[in-house]
């Protein structure tokens, strides 16, 4: 079986904190990898180029397809990103949703409630925004059932350990046969529970790890 | 036609009295220590001087008016227009893109609504006549250079602001068009703000420059209504065509063609 995502020499074009010859792996369907590293080793934007939002050398295939062979509209809602800083557009937290997206099972999983939608986003604690920015990703309605690929960038960073134990029996929830988690985390406790490789950036290259504390 | 028996002409020491009011200003700002002083007297000695050689640069055009000349001199006017433009971004585009963008977009809209005006309306003899041709594009230029300048300050600093909320769009899925809507509107609205408050308060609030300019001149005030009103309708059909251009141009330097956003391609000027 083909991997789901699949990345070769991939390396940010610009100021590339990574080593030369890029972060080349496989993410197969149904598995969580889990990167870490130190701060500033360019873990974020290893994300950031896999999700086409910075120019990058090298290449990355979804299903088999090339990157640059999809409209990037469409690769990024394939390959969904959930920044570690989340960024809002409008007043109400409802108005970042899709209207058509159902969310009170959801909210309850993370520990908000039903109204968290109707709140004012400038009001929001720095926990509440990412979860909500957690959900945004999360529920973003495929239009052609393909696989999908989450790009999570330190998603509980901001949360109490109860908060992140709820959103991390979430994560599991989301993980289809045809979909696959690729997170940052800090926490190597966090990747034992949650992912089934685990990448460590080491001089700026990508090497496997292994998951035990 | 221009009532002569009431033009008064003015002397020297008319605009020295004047300047004494500028020299006040300077002096307020030293007092108060509000640092603008220097800039006001550097300001105002350069609009004399640019005044009084522009006065003499169209003594000369028109004794000696030719197309060639009236062209290069509303080419001249329109280069130094990108540049002012250029020079008031608080982020402007890096390189040569700005100054392009900005001029582009003021040739556009500048020459169309003043070769309309000039061909359609005013119906000069020559059109090209530098008596017309040139206070008209003028007028036209200097009023879409400030749109152009405030919704182009206005759309990099607010992608550059909102860079979090731009780029949570694109990663959802969004063009860049969608990402970007809130910094176009408010770079939109910020570009057509002066004209549209211009218009609504015309003839209300105060007498447009050019009127009261014909009216101090000896013109019937009917007519120099009418002249103000034309040239009102010309100012905002320019101001909105240069904007949207500047806009859409700025936009598309601010992103690519896989709807990434390129804050990279601006670069930080720490004074205006």
């Amino acid at each position: 079986m083909p991997p789901l995502l699949k990345l070769e020499a991939l390396a940010p074009l610009v100021q590339s904190p990574l080593h030369p010859e890029g972060a080349s792996f496989e993410v197969r369907a149904g598995t969580t990898v889990a990167i870490m590293g130190p701060s500033g080793c360019g873990k974020s934007r290893l994300l950031r180029t896999i999700a086409d939002l910075e120019p990058s050398s090298g290449t990355v295939w979804l299903n088999g397809q090339e990157k640059k062979t999809i409209p990037a509209p469409l690769w990024r809602r394939r390959v969904v990103y959930c920044a570690a800083e989340s960024g809002w557009w409008a007043d109400r937290v409802g108005d970042h949703f899709q209207p058509s997206v159902r969310l009170t099972m959801a909210l309850e999983a993370v520990g908000l409630p039903a109204e968290a939608m109707e709140w004012s986003v400038p009001r929001l604690s720095s926990g509440e925004r990412q979860r909500l920015a957690l959900l945004r990703a999360l529920t973003l309605p495929s239009e052609d059932g393909e696989g999908r690929v989450y790009l999570l960038d330190e998603p509980t960073a901001a949360l109490d350990p109860d908060s992140t134990l709820r959103v991390e029996a979430l994560l599991r929830t989301v993980l289809s046969p045809s979909c696959a988690v690729l997170m940052i985390t800090h926490h190597r406790e966090q990747a034992a529970r949650l992912a089934n490789r685990l990448l460590c950036f080491d001089a700026g290259r990508l090497v496997a790890k292994a998951l035990a504390p | 036609m221009i009532n002569t028996s009431t033009y008064i002409a003015l002397r020297d020491l008319d605009l020295f009295i004047a300047s004494g009011l500028v020299i006040l200003n300077a002096i307020l700002s030293l007092l108060l220590g509000l640092g603008v002083a220097r800039q006001m007297l550097i300001a105002a000695v350069r609009m004399v001087v640019q005044l009084a050689v522009m006065a003499l640069v169209l003594v000369a055009l028109f004794r000696h008016a030719t197309p060639a000349l009236t062209a290069l001199t509303c080419l001249v006017m329109l280069v130094f227009a990108g540049y002012e433009i250029s020079n008031r971004q608080a982020r402007p585009l890096a390189g040569w893109w700005t100054w392009g963008l900005s001029t582009g977009a003021v040739f556009l809209s500048g020459t169309a609504v003043s070769l309309l005006a000039l061909t359609t309306q005013i119906h000069a003899e020559p059109w090209w006549d530098p008596r017309y041709a040139l206070p008209l594009l003028g007028m036209i230029v200097g009023n879409t250079m400030n749109g152009i300048s405030q919704s182009l300050n206005a759309l990099t600093s607010q992608a550059y602001g909102d860079r979090l909320a731009i780029e949570a769009r694109l990663a959802l899925g969004g063009t860049r068009w969608q990402a970007l809507q809130p910094a176009i509107r408010a770079a939109a609205r910020a570009g057509l703000m002066g004209i549209i408050n211009s218009m609504a308060s015309s003839g209300l609030v105060f007498i447009p420059g050019m009127m009261a300019g014909q009216l101090l001149t000896g013109v019937p005030p009917m007519d120099a209504a009418r002249y103000q009103i034309l040239i009102m309708f010309l100012i905002a059909g320019g101001t909105g065509l240069g904007t949207v251009i500047a806009i859409i141009l700025g936009a598309l330097r601010l992103t690519d063609d896989r709807h990434r956003l390129r804050l990279e391609r601006l670069q930080v000027r720490t004074k205006l």
